[in-house]
């Protein structure tokens, strides 16, 4: 699948495109398909995302959105060094999705 | 140290005001990325993985408790309450929000601090001796040579769009601890050596030296430059690279590709050329204002009556004192580095917390000053023997009493893939892996001085070529592998570290580590370190541990 992300303009956070609006949560990714362009050439020209990009993911058995790139899944999750500044800081094993 | 005048004030000023205006226009979308990118860029902000990184400025690493005071207070206000101290003497935000930054640049410019030309294909902050103006051996205090630098290469206009970065680092000291021949230009503050020399001091530039994807030590280029000319050589240097200088291809337009690719004898014969030039144009500022600056770093009032014993009956701060303590040009003295290494820590990374009370610490016992290093710590610079004990129990108490100075858990680590848009792997996990493993395993205290270096990518802001052990992290087919280097130093010895072989996996290049400890342990003669029994023996006898 197609995904897109990229960073929030004003905060920097990381957001993913979930076919509304942009989200802070992978799983609520959605497949683009052939649509990124246009999707992103909107949504930049709006101001809503900064350096936005397409990405190759995967859903995986559980039915949860994994981006086929390492970096692209630290990004998703936050640093794997200081869990407790990533969007699961509850979850210790967390950082094992990253790798 | 250096105190701003209102030039100085006005400049950082004007400059907070003008990027609070390009934000602005950003965010109402009157700019466009495009045209905001290299802004931002101007004003240290970069947009990382996870938010927008905010490098601040520490000019040659020396800041005040103020300063130290107020970095903390950016951390705790706009970011998550921690700051990484970096390999150029600077400090990064990792979770900056665009909309905060001009409040931010408005703070730093408070305490005489800004973080212009910390981006961007120009002159950055000059880095320096931590021990500047301490250290016992020293010539002189390289400090006012290097803010007379920054003073020049601030918003000099010839400089500002060269073909690539540039750094500059200034030393007074045979001992080398700013890595000065890894730089663009590396100055050692030296006496004239020639026979009528009688004593003078000027400069002895070394340009062409980096790490990189292209590794190279940079060759001397003139042994002695007379302090009264020293800019203008500096210019001369920098006129001929922003001449020829590869604008055509990023990865070949450091000054050190020009040297190489010149000969540093056409390098300097050009530069001499450019010199002479130069001096018929007078842009050599007053000496009256480089010794307007020497004035600022004199020597804080030492008291000339300070005890020079140490009681060294604790076993503990015995072992901290002889790892993480430096010799002092005051009688009653010493320098005491503060190790952000803990084990299992992440190197460089300081807390609010531990910031305000290194700038607390800072006044108490070392005039108001404390020193950032390029290997990620903290020095006090000029604290009094007698205080030593009390000063070592505090930082105990905090977790900042780390004994392990160039050990091997003083590893030397860049954000890496934990951070960094650039990165290909993962730094830091494995910096904390390697200090747990020789800190668990015992061995680590049998090694003495090994100097461990990682960084996430070929961009080696981890210094891996420099490390007498180095680690490269590599993307191989979407994976994470670690090339492991050996025999590197960023000392007055000088030298780029070798690939051993194929790389590792994470936990492969850990253990990789620890065999290679391994055959130094077994190989040692007395009084060698890990690179000296490296120099001797070779890589053979790794390789083969490695891969045999």
């Amino acid at each position: 699948m197609k995904i897109l992300t990229g960073n929030d303009l004003k905060t920097g956070a990381v957001v993913w495109w979930d076919g509304q609006t942009w989200s802070l949560h992978v799983d609520h990714a959605v497949d683009v398909g052939d649509e990124a362009e246009p999707i992103l050439g909107r949504e930049e020209a709006a101001r809503r995302v900064n350096a936005s990009y397409a990405i190759d993911a995967e859903r995986d058995a559980q039915g949860k959105v994994r981006p086929a790139h390492i970096k692209d899944r630290i990004r998703a999750l936050g640093p794997t060094v200081r869990p407790d500044l990533t969007l699961k800081p509850a979850d210790p094993e967390a950082g094992n999705w990253v790798i | 140290m250096y105190r701003y005048d209102q030039y100085d004030q006005a400049m950082v000023e004007t400059r907070v005001a003008e990027f609070r205006d390009q934000t602005r226009r950003r965010l109402e979308g009157k700019l466009s990325e495009d045209q905001f990118k290299p802004l931002r860029l101007q004003n240290g902000l970069y947009l990382q993985l996870h938010a927008y990184m905010l490098r601040v400025a520490v000019p040659y690493g020396t800041l005040s408790s103020a300063q130290m005071h107020m970095l903390a207070d950016i951390a705790d206000k706009y970011d998550r309450g921690y700051g990484h101290f970096t390999t150029r003497q600077n400090i990064q935000y990792n979770w900056i929000r665009l909309e905060d930054a001009p409040d931010i640049l408005a703070d730093l410019a408070k305490v005489e601090m800004h973080a212009i030309q910390t981006s961007g294909n120009c002159i950055r902050n000059i880095s320096s001796d931590q021990f500047a103006g301490a250290s016992a051996g020293e010539l002189v205090d390289p400090r006012p040579y290097a803010e007379l630098l920054r003073q020049w290469s601030s918003f000099h206009p010839e400089f500002l769009a060269l073909p690539r970065k540039f750094k500059i680092a200034v030393i007074a000291s045979e001992t080398d601890r700013a890595a000065m021949r890894l730089h663009d230009i590396g100055i050692r503050i030296v006496e004239n050596p020639s026979a009528d020399g009688a004593g003078e001091i000027g400069a002895a530039f070394y340009v062409g030296g980096g790490m990189g994807r292209t590794p190279m030590i940079g060759p001397l280029i003139r042994d002695f430059v007379p302090l009264d000319q020293l800019i203008t050589y500096a210019e001369a240097c920098l006129r001929v690279y922003n001449r020829y200088g590869r604008r055509d291809n990023k990865f070949k337009a450091r000054i050190k590709i020009l040297v190489h690719e010149l000969g540093a004898e056409e390098y300097k014969r050009q530069v001499e050329g450019e010199f002479v030039h130069l001096l018929e144009q007078g842009v050599e500022p007053p000496i009256a204002e480089l010794e307007r600056i020497k004035a600022f770093f004199a020597d804080p009032p030492f008291d000339p009556d300070a005890g020079d014993e140490l009681d060294l009956s604790d076993p503990d701060f015995k072992l901290w004192v002889e790892r993480n303590t430096h010799p002092h040009k005051q009688k009653g003295y010493i320098s005491a580095t503060i190790s952000l290494k803990p084990v299992g820590g992440i190197p460089g990374d300081a807390s609010a917390e531990q910031m305000h009370l290194m700038a607390d610490l800072a006044r108490e016992h070392s005039f108001d000053e404390c020193r950032v290093t390029h290997a990620q710590n903290i020095v006090l610079p000029h604290v009094k023997k007698d205080e030593l004990y009390g000063l070592w129990q505090k930082l105990e108490e905090a977790g900042l009493g780390t004994a392990n100075l160039d050990q091997v858990g003083d590893i030397i680590a860049c954000p890496g893939l934990d951070y960094c848009s650039l990165a290909n792997a993962r730094s830091i996990p494995l910096a904390q892996k390697i200090s747990q493993r020789f800190a668990e395993n015992g061995k680590g205290d049998a090694l003495g001085e090994l100097k461990l270096k990682i960084s996430g990518c070929i961009n080696a802001c981890g210094h891996h070529h420099a490390g007498h052990i180095g680690i490269l992290g590599v993307d191989r087919k979407g994976t994470e592998n670690y090339q492991l280097l050996l025999g590197g130093s960023e000392a007055e010895d000088t030298s780029l570290g070798k690939i051993t072989g194929p790389g590792f996996d994470e936990d492969g290049v850990v253990d990789a580590v620890e065999t290679t400890a391994d055959v130094y342990l077994r190989e040692r003669k007395d009084g060698e370190r890990f690179l000296d029994t490296y120099r001797r023996i070779g890589m053979e006898p790794f390789k083969e541990a490695l891969y045999g």
